[in-house]
């Protein structure tokens, strides 16, 4: 699999060069790393989501996470491939039903995240995704949100790990997954 | 059971899957929620399949998503018949340059937006989205993709809420007066296929 030390799958490159960057979105400094090109890329798509999926068939994963909206992308067809469920993890009063949430702290004030009650039981393991990882923080509020119902997070996984922002310090000592890095 | 002898008979349990939710998210609205069906992996994979099955090797090259639930279903079935995933998004989500479709709601109005280049001229595209109320937004979406050349093949939603007849013939008057592709859902409350261009 993809760590620091092993060579590199062949397909990252080719999953990597469809991602575009803009400059200054949403603010000045800020350099976005935008996945759409990459979703129109056939290849690189369907090779995004086999990686996962190698990565994760067979390891006994009963529940994929998603965090809106760009988690929703990439979730629910590793969750389809591998045979879990989709659990759409939402912004306040997207979900219709009784929900718990978790806050999390944002470079200015907080954010709030919401996954249905009775979605997940306690035992199941779990994924949770999304395309990019920053600081983290989004990511840690899935996590222990799947983590106070009793679910074990067995992974993180995203298609972008943006270093420098300590995102995987945040997150502890619960394993993350990422394809490609950028800085 | 369906009033039709050949709904396929997935749909049945699609259908026992999907939670209505009262008062949602305002009082009188009855919320289809899809994220029940989610939880099953085979419903969920014989939704996409229904929609793979009817859609595979028609040539359509684009699927496009409406934020955020088209985002569920969308992308499984383009990569499943080898087509681009396009996200249709509210204002300001999407990064790089955009054209925008305003539409109306209920009260007040609405924009959806689609990144320029994303889509190419004379591509065959479908729109995705759980569910089709007023029609409102898959009209945007569709004028989207038509602004940029593309030709709509067809729309297709899990859930279409039949009741809000007066709106829908707005949208049906608008879709046949412009000579677009017929819309379509996996079933309705009705248990009926609607095909408009009958």
């Amino acid at each position: 699999m993809a760590t620091g030390d092993e060579q590199q799958d062949p397909r990252i490159a080719g999953i990597s060069s469809a991602i575009r960057v803009i400059p200054n979105f949403p603010k000045p400094g800020i350099m976005f790393q935008d996945i759409t090109t990459m979703l129109l890329d056939t290849k690189a798509f369907k090779d995004t989501i086999d990686l996962f999926v190698e990565r994760y068939r067979d390891k006994n994963i009963s529940v994929v996470a998603g965090v809106e909206a760009r988690g929703f992308i990439f979730g629910p067809p590793i969750a389809l491939a591998i045979g879990a469920k989709f659990v759409p993890m939402r912004k306040p009063n997207k979900l219709p039903g009784e929900v718990i949430s978790e806050e999390y702290s944002l470079e200015y004030g907080t954010d709030k995240m919401e996954m249905h009650v009775g979605a997940v039981e306690a035992g199941e393991r779990a994924l949770v995704i999304d395309d990019l990882i920053a600081t983290g923080g989004t990511l840690c509020a899935a996590v222990k949100l799947l983590e106070r119902v009793g679910v074990n997070v067995v992974e993180c996984a995203c298609v972008i790990e943006l270093l420098g922002l300590k995102g995987r310090e945040r997150l502890g000592d619960r394993p993350l997954f990422v394809l490609v890095n950028a800085t | 059971m369906s009033a039709y002898r050949d709904e396929d008979p997935r749909i049945h349990d699609i259908k026992t899957r999907i939670r209505v939710v009262p008062n949602f998210p305002k009082p009188g609205i009855m919320f289809q929620d899809i994220t029940t069906l989610l939880l099953n992996p085979k419903a969920f994979k014989d939704t996409i399949d229904l929609f793979v099955e009817r859609y595979k090797g028609k040539n359509i090259s684009v699927v496009a998503g409406i934020e955020a639930r088209g985002f569920i279903f969308g992308p499984p079935i383009a990569l499943a018949i080898g087509a681009k995933f396009v996200p249709l998004r509210k204002p300001r989500k999407l990064p790089g340059k955009v054209i925008s479709e305003k539409y109306i709601l209920e009260y007040g109005k609405d924009c959806l937006e689609m990144h320029v280049g994303a889509v190419k001229s004379g591509e065959r595209a479908l729109v995705v989205d759980d569910l089709i109320a007023t029609g409102g937004t898959l009209c945007a979406a569709m004028n989207l993709l038509e602004r940029a050349g593309a030709e709509v093949v067809e729309c297709a939603c899990v859930i279409e809420l039949p009741d809000l007849k007066s709106l829908r013939e707005l949208s049906f008057d608008f879709m046949v007066s412009n000579g677009r592709g017929f819309l379509r859902s996996e079933f309705s409350k009705n248990d009926k296929w609607l095909d408009l261009r009958k």
